[in-house]
């Protein structure tokens, strides 16, 4: 068996959401490893875009930021953010976009905001939305990006920074969002998506070394298990594009 | 021909107490720094700040206690660190007003400014809590008009059915201070690489004061004029100000400084270690060139110029920093 880091496998699994031709809207960390990932493996013509301002970029060296100097790199277009969120995020040009958060609920809304029940006195305060809620309303689908642990998976958010189904079935339509919704969550523990009726998340698969019951004890909300299998490895070519060419310096990667 | 160029601490100064301001760039890029340290040292108080994803140049004017309001979507330097140290303090200790919106948003706002219209419909937010909550109440917001009497509204458009946009209010600020590449005595300016929403916030100002790594000749901006994002009317004070942006990046100039950026996020976390941060590197530095000197001289900063095959500086280090 192949030896791999949790950062790994989860990448692996993020990259593997992205098919070949699809237009990417990838923020800092993880999501960026996964659109190189994909880019040099199984989907050569995927087309990265970052908000600050970069269309199709082909990165060269992993960047810190989505407005560090090394988006440029490989680039087909530099502007600004309004092009990006007017004409592609807006447009409904994007196929899939990368979101992750604080708090995630069986809904897969995302709070990026505060911690806290009154939003005038948080108790902990993060950066804010940049352009998770953006791309939460207006790409095709989401992949959802988390660290598994009972209290960031809660019954309820404490803000919804990102909507993702509301409150299920039909919500997310009535609230005039015109596209999209989260397709899947890629966590430490397992890979989960939502049923096609209700939009309720339910455990696809665990990673190596867990079980199902493991995952749903660590799930703030009841967790529909039924069917769940275990997360598919990484291949060897996969762990040696992405530690070799994707991220050499360890900037993510452990 | 116009000269248009003062002197940094000439510009700084004509920044009042309690203006509206917007600074140029992106998280951890072309931020107007050099101009952001003299306004600390001019001690302003009161600035209301607007930003779509500003980074520590909003964080250590924060923590400086010169900000009474902002209005944006995140503040944060990213990978570098997740969460604006300052930021977050201030928060939770209710030391600042803020209001949340998303960065479209945010955007949409400046342009709406920038066209000389109240507002710009758009299709975010629907569903979330940058929608449904309002930080800023009515009094507030009503108290000196400097924020938008309303937070945002809801509307069907009047030409199709079922079809819900966000009406987001026009932003107008006093100020927007830009730092870019190049730029002339008479005010064209050149901006390689992403330019953020930097027209926008320009757009939308009464006075842009724009601080540059390069003074160039008019002429070397007439060519290729499509390049030129700016005319240079909208442009009123410029500044020569080279490594104006550290310890943030400049494309095709320098790349970011990680190790400073480590330095201040470790110090800005702890109130006694962020004062010392400010007395040591911006408060006893009286100018830009004793800035350099203390952030480590021309040694430091050669190692972060930007190799011109990549406009960044491939072999640097950004991890496991010694």
């Amino acid at each position: 068996m192949t030896d791999y880091t949790l950062t790994e496998l989860m990448t692996v699994a993020a990259a593997r959401e992205i098919q070949d031709g699809e237009v990417v809207f990838a923020g800092t960390g993880l999501p960026m490893l996964g659109a190189m990932l994909a880019q040099r493996t199984h989907a050569p013509d995927c087309c990265i875009i970052f908000e600050a301002g970069t269309i199709a970029s082909q990165l060269a060296h992993l960047p810190m930021s989505v407005g560090d100097p090394r988006v440029l790199h490989g680039a087909a277009v530099a502007a600004g953010l309004s092009e990006v969120f007017t004409y592609v995020l807006q447009a409904g040009r994007v196929d899939v976009g990368f979101l992750s958060g604080a708090q995630i609920d069986r809904y897969g809304n995302i709070n990026s905001t505060a911690i806290g029940k009154n939003p005038l006195h948080p108790e902990v305060r993060f950066a804010g939305s940049g352009g998770s809620c953006d791309i939460a309303c207006l790409a095709c689908r989401t992949v959802i990006i988390a660290k598994h642990e009972k209290r960031r998976f809660p019954e309820k958010v404490d803000y919804i920074t990102s909507p993702g189904w509301l409150n299920g079935g039909s919500t997310r339509d009535e609230s005039g969002l015109i596209r999209g919704g989260p397709s899947v969550v890629v966590t430490t523990m397992g890979v989960m998506r939502f049923r096609p009726d209700s939009k309720q998340m339910y455990l696809e698969s665990y990673h190596p070394g867990l079980s199902a019951q493991a995952v749903a004890n660590e799930t703030g909300f009841p967790l529909d298990t039924a069917g769940a299998v275990e997360t598919p490895i990484p291949s060897s070519d996969e762990l040696y594009i992405l530690r070799e060419s994707v991220d050499p310096e360890r900037v993510f990667l452990e | 021909m116009v000269n248009k160029i003062i002197e940094l601490s000439e510009a700084a100064a004509l920044v009042p107490d309690g203006a509206t301001i917007s600074f140029g760039g992106f998280t951890t890029q072309r931020h107007p720094m050099a101009f952001i340290y003299e306004l600390i040292r001019l001690k302003r108080r009161n600035l209301y700040l607007f930003g779509h994803s500003p980074g520590g140049d909003w964080d250590i004017l924060i923590g400086a206690g010169c900000v009474k309001r902002v209005e944006l979507a995140y503040e944060a330097d990213e990978a570098f660190n997740t969460i604006g140290p300052r930021w977050r303090l201030a928060v939770e200790r209710g030391e600042i007003e803020w209001e949340d919106y998303s960065n479209f948003a945010m955007v949409s706002r400046f342009t709406a400014g920038a066209m000389g219209i109240p507002f710009m419909p758009v299709r975010t937010m629907l569903g979330s809590d940058l929608l449904a909550c309002q930080t800023l109440n009515a009094e507030q917001r009503a108290a000196d008009g400097r924020s938008s009497p309303k937070k945002l509204h809801v509307m069907e458009s009047p030409f199709s059915t079922n079809d819900r946009v966000v009406l987001v209010p026009a932003i107008h600020t006093e100020f927007a201070v830009l730092h870019v590449q190049k730029a002339t005595p008479n005010g064209m300016i050149r901006i390689e690489g992403q330019l953020f929403a930097d027209v926008q916030q320009a757009l939308c100002a009464d006075m842009v004061i724009v601080t540059a790594e390069e003074i160039v000749g008019e002429d070397s901006l007439h060519h290729e004029p499509e390049r030129n994002p700016l005319p240079q009317f909208v442009v009123k004070h410029v500044c020569h100000v080279p490594l104006g942006s550290h310890p943030y990046a400049v494309y095709n100039y320098y790349d970011y400084d990680p190790k400073h950026l480590k330095l201040y996020h470790d110090a800005a976390r702890d109130d006694t270690t962020f004062r010392q941060y400010l007395e040591k590197f911006v408060l006893q530095a009286k100018s830009m060139t004793d800035y350099l000197e203390a952030v480590g001289g021309t040694t430091r900063l050669e190692s972060l110029r930007a190799d011109l095959s990549y406009g960044y500086r491939p072999d640097l280090k950004r991890r496991r920093l010694e």
